[in-house]
């Protein structure tokens, strides 16, 4: 008896008019960098060239900070909230016409499967701007004081494993609230941002409100050293983090940082299975594994782990690698060499530090960067693939007897950025969410994200929220009242 | 003929005991008329590190305590500091040189702001967090947490009030605190320390060090299990000096506004995110 197949299902190509040259959006305006350098950005699915995209360096920073300093004393600052307000759901409603082109050239330059930017990306990406857009001129019930004030330029450095929707997170509550951006996109990952310029544009957005500078960590620095920004919102490494926290230390300037983790998901032996084969499926396999928050230490009870790992052995042994823009694909290309190599690195301490490593018998492509989703069993604490964020498809797993040693081990870390509890219990699952120490509780369910919900880690995964009410303290200036 | 007065020994607070500083060293202070006070410990960092074990391991049953049962602690404190007001009074006539009216307001203002953050225990979770209309059926709520160990640098003058007013935010959210005491203007700290060994506070929750910040401060800011720092007492050079290193695990640093708020409570905390699906 043969199997059935899969057919090819590919979405088309034809709707992302990727120019072969951008410039900076500065001003308003696409311009050439200074220095004239630029800087090529591949789809990693096929290290095709996708474009060449302007290199910002601190000239080009400062031009940025300058225009967006003017858009800020002359224009947003004075415009009524409400105007404001309407310019974000302008910018929501063009991003929604425009989904999926968004979609496809999120795929093309990230390697993510089209179905995870065309479902989750895009649309969470345009649902913050929506939510955002009705705080514009609500911010004196938000909890911050009656006359909460903006706090004036802002710089923003996004990450690559989710361009568009990264730059929504930044962009949507700082304008909201009454601040001017200047966004550095990733090295990998520009595309998206320069097609949201685009939005900016169509939408009539006034010039400098919003400023994207493409280039590599020493534009981000730039950014950072600016003297004239007022706040630094970064979503990255933790030690890129710490490195922003000790440049800004001797400075005015805020920052909100949104690091690193190693959530914890835990399984209770009174978890519905198959449920829970599925959210750590989705745990740690969504967007490859390219994800601050995802489930990368597995913590089964030990009663219930023989028959969990069998079952998510024969689950991942379904998962359809290769083709991102094939809809039908769940785990599509690495991001990046440099981020294959890491992934492989880590890995390899695996093997040597005696973890039991299992992928399911995958064919991957031969072009482009690809990574078999991975579990390691006879994982302990102290390996590193159990302390250190991987950023891949690597799943480590550990087990557990009593529930006090799940919460000990879900802690023993310097991250507390998520978790995930498995339990049909509601007194557990509520005791379990209590103890752990993490930001983001996710209890029979994982990878969960919307605008409204507040994210953000505990200890070393970084300073504030992004999103909800929460989120919007990191963009103002409270002026609640003083008791005396 | 009048007896002798028996003075009082200035000593740490630590883990609900009032040991002398285990580096057998004290420092003097005077008085406003420039006559001798008193000899008070000058905490060495290994005083730091024994503050940081206890404050560590009292944190998790406090802030589990119920926030009813903490708010009633809280008001206990204001309670005892009522009955010992003109120890207080004199101690700060003597040590700031102020008139005994202005000392007998600082007293009041002080245990009024037990009052007001006792009021704040059990209201910190309707104020500060929310269930949030997620566009899925979740139920989705967010509420403040304590963040852990905090260290407090307190202003120099006033000198009752400035300590009260850093430590008990921290103590209505559920943290563990190491109060550094004014180098200048320690004694009623360590007083205070007398007030809340008295007042159900469990042991190691409010730990009280006298001595040089400038000494303690890189120890603070590069000690792992030190969460968060108020530098109400620190000048702009140190603020900046143990931003840096409390980097290493990216210390929530704040220095707040005068007076009485919630965010002195609010910054020393975390805000947790549940999401939990709804169904059948």
């Amino acid at each position: 008896m043969s199997d059935f197949e899969y057919a090819n299902a590919p979405e088309s190509k034809a709707i992302a008019n990727i120019s072969p040259n951008y410039g900076l959006f500065i001003g308003g305006k696409f311009v050439d960098p200074k220095k004239g350098k630029s800087f090529s950005t591949i789809n990693p699915a096929t290290e095709e060239l996708l474009s060449k995209v302007g290199y910002g360096d601190k000239s080009d920073i400062d031009a940025a900070v300058r225009s967006a300093r003017a858009a800020y004393t002359k224009i947003w600052s004075k415009m009524p909230a409400k105007e404001r307000g309407k310019y974000l759901y302008r910018i929501a409603r063009i991003m929604q016409e425009r989904a999926r082109e968004f979609a496809v050239v999120e795929t093309l330059d990230n390697g993510k499967p089209i179905r995870e930017s065309r479902d989750t990306d895009i649309p969470l990406a345009a649902a913050h701007f929506f939510y955002h857009a009705g705080w514009a001129d609500k911010l004196e019930y938000a909890g911050f004081g009656s006359k909460p004030k903006p706090l004036g330029v802002v710089g923003q450095i996004i990450p690559w494993n989710f361009p568009l929707l990264m730059l929504a997170w930044k962009i949507a509550p700082a304008l909201a609230a009454g601040n001017t951006v200047v966004l550095k996109p990733a090295e990998t990952t520009p595309l998206t941002a320069l097609l949201f310029a685009e939005v900016c544009q169509q939408a009539g957005l006034p010039d400098g409100v919003v400023n994207i500078v493409t280039g590599d960590g020493i534009t981000g620095a730039a950014l950072v050293n600016h003297p004239d920004i007022n706040k630094v919102a970064f979503t990255g490494s933790t030690e890129v983090g710490k490195a922003i926290a000790r440049s800004i230390s001797a400075t005015k300037k805020t920052a909100t940082l949104e690091l690193g983790g190693k959530a914890a998901n835990l399984v209770f032996e009174d978890a519905a299975v198959d449920e829970a084969v599925e959210g750590i499926i989705n745990g740690i396999f969504f967007n490859q594994g390219h994800v601050c928050c995802a489930g990368s230490r597995l913590i089964i009870q030990e009663n219930v782990a023989d028959e969990v790992l069998e079952k998510l052995k024969k689950r991942m042994s379904l998962i359809r690698v290769g083709d991102p823009m094939d809809k039908n694909t769940d785990l599509g290309a690495i991001n990046s060499k440099e981020q294959l190599n890491k992934i492989e690195e880590i890995s390899k301490t695996g093997d040597a530090e005696g973890a039991n490593r299992w992928s399911p018998d995958i064919k991957l492509p031969t072009k482009g960067f690809w990574y078999p989703p991975t579990i390691f069993t006879g994982v302990t604490q102290s390996h590193r693939i159990a302390r250190e964020e991987i950023f891949g498809p690597v799943l480590s797993v550990l087990t557990f007897r009593t529930p006090a040693e799940a919460i000990e081990k879900a802690n023993n870390t310097m991250y507390g950025l998520s978790a995930g509890i498995w339990s049909d219990k509601g007194a557990k699952v509520l005791w379990a969410a209590k103890q752990l120490k993490a930001g983001v509780i996710w209890s029979n369910t994982f990878n969960k994200f919307d605008p409204a919900s507040p994210f953000g880690g505990y200890k070393e995964s970084g300073w504030g929220r992004e999103g909800g009410r929460h989120g919007l303290a990191g963009y103002l200036i409270s002026d609640s009242k003083v008791n005396k | 003929m009048s007896s002798l007065d028996v003075n009082k020994t200035y000593k740490l607070f630590i883990g609900g005991a009032f040991p002398r500083s285990e580096s057998g060293r004290v420092y003097e202070i005077k008085g406003a008329n420039k006559k001798f006070l008193a000899n008070p410990a000058l905490a060495s960092r290994k005083d730091l590190r024994d503050a940081v074990v206890a404050a560590k391991s009292a944190q998790s049953g406090w802030a589990n305590a119920t926030a009813f049962n903490r708010g009633q602690i809280l008001y206990r404190i204001a309670e005892i500091m009522q009955g010992r007001s003109e120890q207080f009074v004199e101690e700060i006539c003597a040590l700031e040189g102020i008139t005994t009216k202005a000392a007998k307001l600082q007293v009041a203002e002080a245990i009024d702001t037990w009052v007001w953050y006792s009021g704040w225990c059990d209201k910190l979770s309707s104020v500060s967090g929310s269930q949030n209309q997620v566009s899925g059926p979740f139920y989705n709520f967010t509420t403040p947490e304590a963040l852990g160990v905090i260290a407090l640098f307190a202003e120099g003058k006033p000198s009752l009030l400035g300590a009260v007013r850093t430590l008990a935010p921290v103590l209505a959210g559920g943290n563990s605190a190491i109060l550094i005491a004014s180098e200048s203007y320690p004694l009623p700290a360590i007083t205070l320390g007398e007030v809340i060994a008295t007042s159900d506070v469990p042991g190691g929750v409010v730990n009280i060090l006298t001595g040089k910040a400038s000494e303690l401060l890189p120890w603070v800011g590069s000690h792992m299990e030190i969460d968060g720092v108020d530098v109400a007492g620190l000048n702009k050079k140190q603020e900046d000096e143990i931003k840096l290193v409390g980097a290493d695990n990216l210390k929530r640093i704040s220095r707040f506004a005068p007076g009485n708020h919630p965010e002195r409570i609010l910054s020393f905390m975390e805000h947790k995110t549940i999401w939990h699906p709804i169904g059948i």
